[in-house]
């Protein structure tokens, strides 16, 4: 049997036993808590794997393993902003957002504000954040099938995309929260199993000596010692001053980004209490942690088993560098047929990787929508939860649309830029509004609303002006230069702007509400009124 | 559903008292430093892995350099600072946390 019909059955395994799982969620989904937030009855293991699920993303896995493969030490530099991020969450976020809000991030912020211009901004970046950490995710999926199942016609890529995305609106519509955590927890322990194979047969293959493999690699690279160092991707020396503070700025909106992102914010309320949630993010750092760890050794691994060449022949991002290593180790332990075997494996896993995501990303954006801007803005509070859960399936239906159109007009662009993107918005916008509102005393909603929109806007706009989108030959439109912003990263810029448009707007603005914040700060670190578990 | 609901006096009140400025101190104390020290620690790592790539470069053990070994430490900080806010946070926040908890929402 052929790798390709063997990771098709194993990935149908997963398609069909996850459908099962969220129509029998569906079942036990009746309210709107049950709908958003699982009934908050996961347990803090749960969902921590549900957080490594939602957020070691295909980008994560394949593309961190690929950066390493291609050009070294510099994709470590991505996993270690990616979990030092998680101190961040939690420290100041994960416990008291149970403690204080309901469903969504605008939950939090419309607490202690003028309820509908927060809810309106929140939901702007809500959907923002999430479409184009989504867009990244489809055209990925449609760039990656086609490598890993030789599909290579564009049509067959589109189909690739529509599938993907039939199956995430089902995931979202049908099973709701629970549907979709119960994705995240499968595929993150396939995920890790997939990966913690392929490393110890690594590590084996070199007799546990990491030296040797990191030795073997540097020399298979051509590149010697300078692969085992910074420098090869980012803030090259041939970029000079601008590409190291490219770096920084990289850097700035990896470790304060994941923080404020919306599908990773909506996992803090699917437990029962705060406690539990703390509980869940400790669970996330370690098995976020350990997964850094192993693409550590995959990436390393591919560059020495697969050689750089041969990965980048392959996909010139290093994508397929991950599954190409499992084929190679697997053939050199096991045989060919071992090699085609883990090979398969190695591909299904990384499809409901995708899968997993973009589910995680489609209910974030819907529930956001339903709930902040449908129930709250528009019906000023007067819809009933059932219209609400109605309006949040037919947002995810819609949502998944957009996604599956735009991922399929968008396959030829290079949109890779885009969860870069997305971690800045979160960093710059959404962080400062959920710092300063558990807080700051003196914060109000005209605060909040330019913290939001100021860190949105700013963050995308020096993207569209970046080398990224214009004016290089890697850049989304090759053919325009209409870039003036030097940096492909707008975090050191668009961060502070976000902090300080927050600042600037509560300072000029009269209103604020102590009696709310002392509430609010009560509720929060005493779990005060927090919601509690549904009951079934 | 059990949400309970005060007027917001009930909150000003409780904000007030010498025991929740404490649970908020204790909060507080720990957890703003630590933030400061991990970023600090973190943007150390990524200004070093820009600017000082001949001392990220030198080799300490075979292949093993101090990049990858600043690296590995950013992992092994953020495990153990993890650790160390859950202990914090069970033995010196909860237990005020819980007993505040349960007065607010016991005198209904």
């Amino acid at each position: 049997m052929s790798e390709t019909a063997l990771s098709t059955i194993l990935f149908l395994l997963f398609v069909v036993g996850t459908l099962a799982i969220t129509f029998w969620a569906s079942r036990h989904t009746k309210t709107a808590a049950d709908y958003y937030a699982g009934g908050r009855s996961f347990s803090g293991v749960q969902n921590g794997l549900a957080i490594g699920g939602d957020y070691m993303s295909a980008a994560s896995f394949l593309g961190i393993a690929g950066i390493i493969a291609l050009y070294g030490y510099d994709g470590f530099l991505y996993s270690i902003g990616f979990l030092v991020a998680w101190l961040v969450a939690l420290l100041l976020v994960a416990e008291l957002m149970r403690n204080s809000g309901k469903f969504t991030m605008a939950d939090v912020l419309a607490f202690r504000m003028s309820p509908r211009p927060v809810r309106t901004a929140a939901g702007v970046s809500t959907i923002t954040v999430s479409i184009f950490y989504l867009l990244a995710q489809m055209v990925g999926a449609g760039a990656l099938v086609g490598l890993l199942l030789g599909v290579t016609s564009e049509s067959g890529k589109a189909l690739t995309i529509i599938g993907v995305g039939v199956l995430m609106i089902v995931y979202v519509v049908v099973g709701g929260m629970k549907g979709t955590t119960w994705v995240q927890i499968i595929k993150a322990i396939l995920l890790m199993g997939g990966a913690t194979l392929v490393t110890l047969l690594v590590l084996g293959h070199y007799g546990f000596n990491l030296s040797g493999l990191l030795g073997e690699a540097a020399a298979q690279s051509g590149k010697g010692a300078a692969f085992l160092e910074p420098g090869l991707r980012y803030g090259t020396e041939a970029q000079g001053l601008a590409g190291k503070i490219d770096l920084i700025s990289l850097g700035l909106a990896l470790v304060l980004g994941t923080a404020g992102l919306p599908h990773i914010l909506i996992r803090f309320y699917t437990v029962p209490t705060a406690k539990d949630a703390r509980k869940s993010v400790l669970w996330g750092i370690g098995i976020i942690g350990t997964f850094y760890l192993l693409t550590l050794v995959l990436g390393f691994g591919a560059a020495a088993l697969v050689g750089t060449s041969a990965i980048s022949e392959q996909n010139a991002a290093g994508n397929t560098a991950a599954p190409q290593l499992a084929k190679a180790v697997g053939a050199l332990i096991f045989g060919d047929v071992g090699g085609t075997i883990l090979l398969a494996v190695i591909a299904a896993v990384a499809f409901a990787t995708i899968l997993a995501v973009v589910a995680g990303l489609t209910l974030a954006s819907s529930s956001s929508f339903a709930h902040d801007l449908y129930a709250h803005v528009f019906r000023r509070g007067n819809a009933t939860e059932k219209e609400e859960i109605m309006v949040a399936r037919i947002a995810a239906f819609a949502i998944g649309a957009v996604a599956i159109a735009l991922g399929i007009l968008a396959q030829k662009l290079n949109v890779a830029f885009l969860v870069a993107l997305a971690f800045a918005v979160a960093a710059s916008g959404n962080l400062p509004a959920i710092l300063y509102s558990l807080f700051w005393k003196r914060f109000n909603t005209a605060g909040a609303v330019s913290a939001i929109y100021g860190g949105l806007v700013s963050a995308v706009v020096l993207v569209i002006f970046s080398p990224v989108v214009s004016g290089s030959a890697t850049a989304m439109i090759p053919d325009a230069d209409f870039a003036w912003f030097p940096l492909q990263n707008p975090g050191i810029v668009s961060i502070p702007l976000g902090f300080l448009a927050g600042w600037l707007g509560t300072i000029l603005s009269k209103e604020h509400n102590e009696a709310k914040f002392a509430e609010i700060e009560v509720r929060s670190l005493t779990g005060v009124g927090a919601e509690k578990a549904s009951e079934h | 559903m059990t949400t309970h609901q005060h007027d917001s006096s009930v909150y000003e009140e409780i904000g007030g008292s010498e025991r929740f400025q404490e649970l908020k101190r204790r909060y507080r104390s720990w957890a703003f430093p630590m933030t400061v020290a991990f970023l600090a620690w973190y943007l150390l790592y990524v200004v070093l892995s820009g600017f000082a790539r001949d001392f990220m470069g030198t080799k300490v053990l075979g292949n093993i350099n101090i990049a990858l070994i600043f690296g590995l430490l950013q992992f092994v900080s953020t495990f153990l600072i993890a650790w160390a806010y859950n202990r914090h946070s069970s033995a010196k926040l909860d237990p005020l946390a819980d007993e505040l908890r349960h007065e607010i929402e016991g005198d209904k």
